[in-house]
């Protein structure tokens, strides 16, 4: 478990050595999670120990953007001078942006798998 | 026996009570959000969230102070996200047979969530920072703040967005999609990891694997087309 959180570490520690260094338009963590995937498949399994550590760590995300969702109090002065018309802009944005993202995939897979035929 | 504010100051220094109350106020959410059937709209983040803003204003704490505790579960996020390869390489098979569709269905969600976000800001005559700190609404934090440095945003207001976005894409999301009739988890995965970043994921992960692993990759290409593709539009428009 210890040395499997090591590992994950180390990629992310790694991927954020990476991105300051060649000043990459991705954050630390994301290269940290290409990198931990490169290692599963150079390995081509996933170590037992390790899918243990990250289904720990991911079993409960959302607790893990509570610190920064309390940080919204902090900039409460900057948000309220255009509420308005950032509150309608996030939801309607949001709702927008979903909609098409899953259209379309669902449109371009419908497509394909006419095509090749194996879906 | 000691005056009860002199423990209070014990306390407040350490960062064990802010730390102990964010772990509590998550759960008290968690336990309403399965009390009501797993609805999206009651979620666990946004009740966490208001509940420890109330509790931090009533007793006249700042977010520095709150900070110093609840910085210990905040830390966990970039090992969190590094561990998100883990269900994506699970799913990877998936991945690669439907790459196309999912690059097209990333870029298509990049490109709706900064341009209808400028669109809606300018029409309702937002200031021009505003305007641009909205822009990078949909990507992960750190990112989103480099974008909003870049086009002269203003970063600390992205940041507020970013999670105001997360956390409504994770409660309108499933709703959206029910309404639309997508029940294919790969591209409800990617909707929401597209739109709504490790929030989404996170509610996506708690649905279902496919739905999470798909979530996941998109938060992360998401990051790098909107890195690429924001730039270069302002640039074409602006």
């Amino acid at each position: 478990m210890l040395a499997w959180f090591t590992l994950i570490l180390c990629c992310q520690l790694a991927g954020e050595v990476a991105t300051g260094l060649l000043a990459l338009p991705v954050p630390g963590p994301v290269l940290g999670m290409v990198l931990l995937f490169l290692f599963m498949a150079m390995k081509r399994e996933i170590p037992e120990g390790l899918a243990q550590t990250g289904d720990a760590l991911l079993s409960n995300l959302s607790l893990l953007f509570v610190p920064a969702g309390v940080g919204i109090m902090a900039h409460a002065t900057l948000l309220a001078q255009d509420w308005q018309a950032l509150s309608v802009a996030v939801v309607v944005s949001t709702v927008l942006t979903i909609a098409v993202t899953a259209l379309v995939m669902v449109w371009i897979k419908r497509l394909t798998a006419g095509v090749t035929n194996d879906a | 026996m000691r005056d009860l504010s002199q423990v209070w100051v014990y306390l407040a220094a350490s960062p064990l009570l802010h730390l102990t109350l964010t772990l509590i106020a998550y759960q008290a959410g968690s336990w309403l959000h399965r009390k009501s059937g797993n609805n999206p709209l009651v979620n666990p983040v946004l009740i966490a969230v208001l509940a420890l803003v109330g509790i931090l204003v009533f007793t006249d704490t700042s977010y520095q102070t709150y900070f110093n505790g609840a910085q210990f579960v905040h830390f966990l996020l970039g090992p969190a996200t590094v561990a998100l390869a883990i269900p994506l390489y699970r799913q990877f098979e998936h991945v690669r047979k439907s790459a196309i569709a999912i690059l097209a269905s990333i870029i298509a969600g990049s490109l709706t969530a900064a341009g209808s976000a400028v669109a809606i800001a300018w029409a309702m005559g937002a200031g021009t920072g505003a305007i641009i700190s909205v822009a990078p609404k949909s990507v992960t934090a750190p990112v989103a703040m480099g974008i909003a440095e870049q086009l002269g945003g203003l970063p600390s207001l992205t940041a507020a967005l970013v999670i105001l976005t997360g956390i409504t894409g994770a409660m309108l999301g499933p709703l959206v999609m029910n309404f639309l009739r997508i029940s294919d988890w790969q591209a409800r995965g990617l909707a929401m990891g597209t739109a709504s970043h490790g929030i989404g994921t996170a509610r996506a992960l708690q649905v279902n694997e496919v739905a999470g692993a798909f979530s996941g990759l998109a938060m992360g290409l998401n990051a790098l087309a909107t890195a690429i593709l924001l730039p270069l539009a302002w640039k074409l428009f602006f």
